[in-house]
């Protein structure tokens, strides 16, 4: 009894090895079929970044809407994703599983510094595009070493260095107080200040003061910035701190010039909160468009991509920006795979997506083209500053494009 | 000389906002001996219930009583349901179904609420005080405030009342207790139930400064623990003074250590706690134990 | 905390449901040394049956085993809590990375330096934390693990900060044809296994009997010509070390390092993976290993909405029904089945 048993089970794993291979062999292509595209993507839902895991929600959704719609070319789209708490081990153990268990054509949109260095190298090792990270760092324009990687956001050294250069214009005696993120992300904006600053920074830069996400409140930094006599304030912080920043500084009764790092100069989520009067006068960059921000109400974007929440992501919030850059990305990759026509090989894939030219997404910065070469894999590097007027963010100057450098 | 007063002022409020946690992590732990890593989340949970019920339109003192008396039985049903049957087991065992618990309250709050900062609303004023050159907020006076007022009950609910009584009894010596007709089971039961409305007080002071999001607590019960163990375990009084402690000392060596500046600010804190245990290893306040061979 | 008569105190509670020195015994008969010989057989012949990255996740199961055998020597051998062992698994990852980025050393060296250091700081530490019990030990390690990723971070210049350190995975030597994946898994296979049979002969022998009688009643341990203070610190720096070396091959195998992924959820999984393993055994160390690796992936493939509420039920769920761990719960199968078929099954 027991060996009929085994005999049957060996049988059952020969013919289910033999299938396995057989599919294997019959695709061409990883992970396209004639009537499928399979992505993979790692986000936070877990954990303490756990608040970015709407971005990976919202992508999801997206490709529900593509394939409601007919799909890409006849193909549908199999968007796979897994949950890697923001912790590098689990994002590369959840990559690997996408590109050697699961098959995936490509990997898209995997999110965080840390997390996409992680794989960096693997991903360039085995020759899997690796696209438009949801990272602002650096070091994804790098075609030479990295030729699978790309980004797609403004840097955050681009970032810092257009606020320098405004510092340096307009405020030549500035003294600056930097309250910044104890992590990758704080210290690239930091980083980019400081450049743009030159010579310069060693001077004017009086204060830096850091947090960790663990501390429940940042006045303490505030109250030193403040003493340190600083009229300008470098405020690097997401969104959660932002508010009390904001606050803390208006209650306090300092006010210095406040450049506001893009990721929190969402209208409702922070400048509400904190007091719109108190948030007068903030300098920001911009790229996106805040669904907050009362000047895109009524532009056909902004109805265009609220009626998606509404149909395709009712949970996800209408006033979180990372809805909106989401979509936006998704909406990138649309147009690459898109422009592939049939031909959906790794290398194919990669050779698109570095030949995005002008390409206007809605809810982009009017104004802004995405464009992206052989030599150029920074999708985006236009932004412009933005003045807060107690109501909206009035855009003004000039819009700055880190690739006319 | 203004900085500093300052910085201890603004010290003592976040030392409130341990203090208040803290507290409820030293009830279970004296009611029931065990430590309750699931603390904080059930106090976020607490918190996400008073939003709903602030967003149907009910009142906001009327939603903080309901929210407290719903933690009250909500912690004393867990205790009943999900620790009782390990009661008897090793204390890791039931550290571990704790564990489970934070994970649990996280993941349904986030499913439910999803991940996205809310702002939740303050019974104080928001417009700053000012005394002379210091500036506070009124929430932050009135949370301390608060905490304090629950200390006081707590003290004189465990001296002056029967119920309180036979709590400390259920405590320090089970046996003895059931010899004389305490219930020792529902003892923890309450036990739990109390140190979850403290929790649902320390969500609703806390949220409306660091908003309200499924990891609200992590950072804060960190401290909270911090708290506890430099005030001692065993000591509600402990507990607070001890997030007092925390929070005056992280400011001031934040802003007069320059070395180690804001970027060790959590290392020194956590240094102290070392510090203070070498030379008090129960705690400042807590009672040290006598152990019989 | 006073002393209760009846109901046991949480440092006096007997934890190890194996550790008795008998039942260790009993279990080398025979069928002990067989289970062992096929597993081993299993684990060796496993690079060639199964995938890159299936052997990633057991190589990463066998270095969990390794950190749990550290941590489970010191908290459920030795009763000493620490909710700080992410600390030492980090600072073997760093050291192994710093090593070998700035300093060029050889990896295979580099794993018995991350062991000797940590066995360094996790001396130190427990020499002045030998006055600590149970809750304030356990709270003074905390701070430990919530400190070192700080640390990590404001010593940028040696660790590179919060842009952590890549490394590259080690290739196989003298030209063998393996993958670096199977390299990496036959190299920790090794390790595993000589740190295994470190640990079986300490804990079998005088040494172990030492341990476990400092954690079951110290004042007479000490009593009995046992040097507690000695002891108890050795033991903290050996169970250091061995979680130092598994964070050494795990910077190895995931070739790189960052400052936050040793914070203290690193430290908690650890602890659940020996309570639920099973605490005060050896072989609760791999089953412990085994549920930590691959519970969570298993949770997010049933529910793709609240995966965590699954694993924290499954948590739940597992102290309920073995309080004792895996471990506890199939000695007490063991013994079920092996005792007199008479007596237990009608007695049911």
């Amino acid at each position: 009894m027991r060996f009929t048993r085994f005999i049957g089970l060996l049988l059952v794993g020969g013919l289910a090895t033999l299938a396995g291979a057989g599919a294997a062999a019959g695709q061409t292509v990883v992970g396209v079929t004639a009537t499928e595209i399979k992505i993979g993507n790692t986000n936070p839902y877990s954990g303490p970044a756990s608040a970015y895991g709407t971005i990976g929600k919202v992508v999801g959704a997206y490709m529900k809407k593509v394939n409601d719609e007919g799909g890409i070319n006849g193909r549908k789209i199999n968007y796979l994703t897994y949950d890697d708490g923001y912790s590098p081990p689990k994002t590369v153990e959840m990559v690997r599983r996408l590109v050697e268990q699961d098959q995936v054509a490509f990997v898209f949109q995997t999110l965080g510094t840390p997390t996409n260095t992680a794989i960096h190298k693997y991903m360039n090792q085995r020759k899997v595009p690796h696209l438009f990270v949801a990272t602002g760092a650096t070091k994804w324009n790098d075609p030479k070493n990295f030729p699978w990687t790309m980004g797609w956001q403004p840097n955050y050294q681009a970032e810092g260095q257009i606020y320098a250069k405004y510092v340096l214009k307009n405020i030549p005696d500035a003294k600056v107080g930097i309250l910044y993120q104890n992590d990758d992300y704080g210290k690239d904006y930091v980083k980019g200040f400081k450049d743009g600053l030159g010579d310069a920074a060693k001077k004017m830069v009086v204060s830096e003061q850091s947090y960790e996400t663990t501390d429940p409140t940042i006045d303490s930094q505030i109250l030193n910035l403040k003493s340190s006599g600083a009229n300008v304030f470098f405020n690097v912080t997401i969104p959660k701190f932002a508010v009390q920043a904001i606050k803390k500084a208006h209650d306090i009764g300092w006010k210095p010039l406040h450049l506001l790092n893009s990721v929190s100069s969402s209208v409702g989520v922070v400048l509400k909160p904190a007091g719109l009067d108190a948030s007068k006068g903030l300098l920001t960059t911009y790229y996106i468009q805040d669904p907050t921000d009362p000047q895109w109400k009524n532009g056909q974007g902004y109805k265009d991509w609220l009626a998606f929440m509404k149909k395709y992501y009712p949970e996800g919030s209408v006033e979180d920006a990372f809805n909106v850059y989401g979509y936006s990305v998704a909406q990138t990759l649309v147009h690459v795979l898109k422009q592939c026509g049939n031909d959906l090989s790794r290398e194919n894939i990669m050779r698109q997506a570095a030949s995005i030219k002008d390409l206007t997404v809605p809810m982009l910065l009017p104004g802004i083209k995405i464009n992206t070469s052989a030599t150029d894999f920074a999708p985006i590097e236009q932004e412009q500053l933005a003045k807060f007027d107690g109501e909206r963010w009035v855009l003004f100057g000039e819009m700055y494009d880190a690739s006319k450098k | 000389m203004d900085i500093f007063i300052q910085q201890v002022v603004s010290g003592l409020a976040t030392g409130g906002i341990y203090a208040s946690l803290a507290l409820a992590l030293v009830m279970i732990y004296q009611a029931t001996d065990v430590v309750n890593f699931a603390q904080g989340n059930m106090a976020m949970f607490s918190t996400y219930i008073a939003w709903s019920l602030l967003q149907a339109g009910v009142p906001y003192w009327v939603t903080f009583g309901a929210t407290v008396v719903i933690a009250f039985v909500g912690g004393l049903l867990i205790e009943r349901v999900v620790i009782r049957p390990v009661e008897g087991a090793p204390i890791l065992t039931i550290v571990i179904v704790t564990l489970g618990l934070l994970v649990i309250f996280t993941s349904v709050a986030g499913w439910i609420y999803s991940y996205i900062q809310k702002p939740f609303p303050s019974p104080f004023p928001s417009r700053p005080i000012k005394i002379g050159n210091i500036v506070f907020g009124a929430h932050d006076l009135g949370a301390i405030g608060i905490t304090l007022v629950v200390l006081l009950l707590l003290f004189l609910f465990f001296r002056y009342t029967t119920l309180g009584l036979a709590m400390r009894a259920a405590a320090q010596n089970p046996v003895s207790s059931r010899l004389c007709g305490i219930r020792v089971s529902w003892m923890l039961g309450l036990g739990w139930g109390l140190a979850a409305a403290f929790g649902a007080v320390a969500g609703m002071m806390v949220a409306p400064v660091v908003f309200l999001d499924p990891n609200m607590m992590g950072g804060i019960q960190i401290y909270a623990f911090a708290a506890a163990t430099v005030g001692g375990f065993t000591s509600p009084l402990g507990a607070v003074v001890g997030g007092f402690l925390v929070g005056v000392t992280e400011n001031l060596v934040g802003t007069y250590v320059s070395f180690i500046g804001t970027e060790l600010k959590l290392t020194v804190a956590l240094a102290m706690i070392i510090i203070v245990l070498l030379v008090r290893p129960s705690g400042l306040f807590g009672r040290t134990t006598v152990r019989r061979v | 905390m006073d002393s209760r008569p009846g109901e046991a105190t949480a440092a006096s509670r007997p934890e190890g449901g194996v550790a008795h020195p008998h039942a260790t015994a009993r279990a080398t008969r025979p069928v002990g040394v067989t289970t062992v010989l096929v597993i081993l057989t299993v684990a060796a012949a496993l690079p060639f049956f199964v995938s890159g990255f299936r052997l990633f996740q057991f190589t990463q199961v066998l270095i969990y085993a390794i950190a749990l055998l550290g941590l489970n020597m010191l908290t459920g051998y030795n009763g000493q809590f620490s909710l700080g062992h992410g600390a030492f698994y980090g600072i073997g990852a760093y050291t192994t990375a710093i090593m070998i980025d700035r300093w060029d050393i050889g990896y295979a060296w580099t794993i018995l330096a991350a062991g000797i250091v940590c066995l360094v700081v996790g001396f130190l530490f427990g020499r002045p934390a030998l006055r600590l019990e149970g809750l304030y030990l356990a709270l003074a390690t905390f701070s430990l693990a919530l400190a070192v990723p700080q640390i990590f971070k404001y010593f940028e210049h040696w660790t590179g900060g919060s842009q952590g350190i890549v490394l590259s995975k080690p290739k196989a030597p003298f030209g063998l044809r393996l993958t670096e994946d199977q390299w990496l898994y036959y190299l920790t296979l090794s390790v595993t296994i000589v740190l295994f049979l470190l640990a079986w002969n300490l804990l079998r022998g005088r040494v172990g009997r030492a341990i476990v009688a400092i954690r079951d009643n110290h004042i007479a341990s000490e009593a009995m010509g046992v040097n507690n203070a000695l002891y108890k610190s050795v033991v903290f720096g050996v169970s250091a070390a061995y979680t130092g070396i598994a964070g050494a091959l795990s910077a190895l195998a995931i070739a790189f390092v960052a400052p936050d992924t040793f914070d203290i959820f690193l430290s908690i999984t650890l602890l659940t993976g020996i309570v639920i393993g099973g605490f005060g055994t050896i072989s609760g160390a791999i089953y412990g290993a085994l549920f930590i690796q691959f519970m969570p992936t298993w949770a997010q493939d049933i529910s793709k909405a609240a995966p965590w509420a699954i694993f924290g039920a499954l948590l739940i769920l597992f102290m309920y029904v073995m309080p004792r761990g895996i471990a506890g719960f199939l000695h007490l199968m063991w013994i079920r089945l092996t005792t007199s078929a008479v007596s237990t099954e009608q007695g049911r």
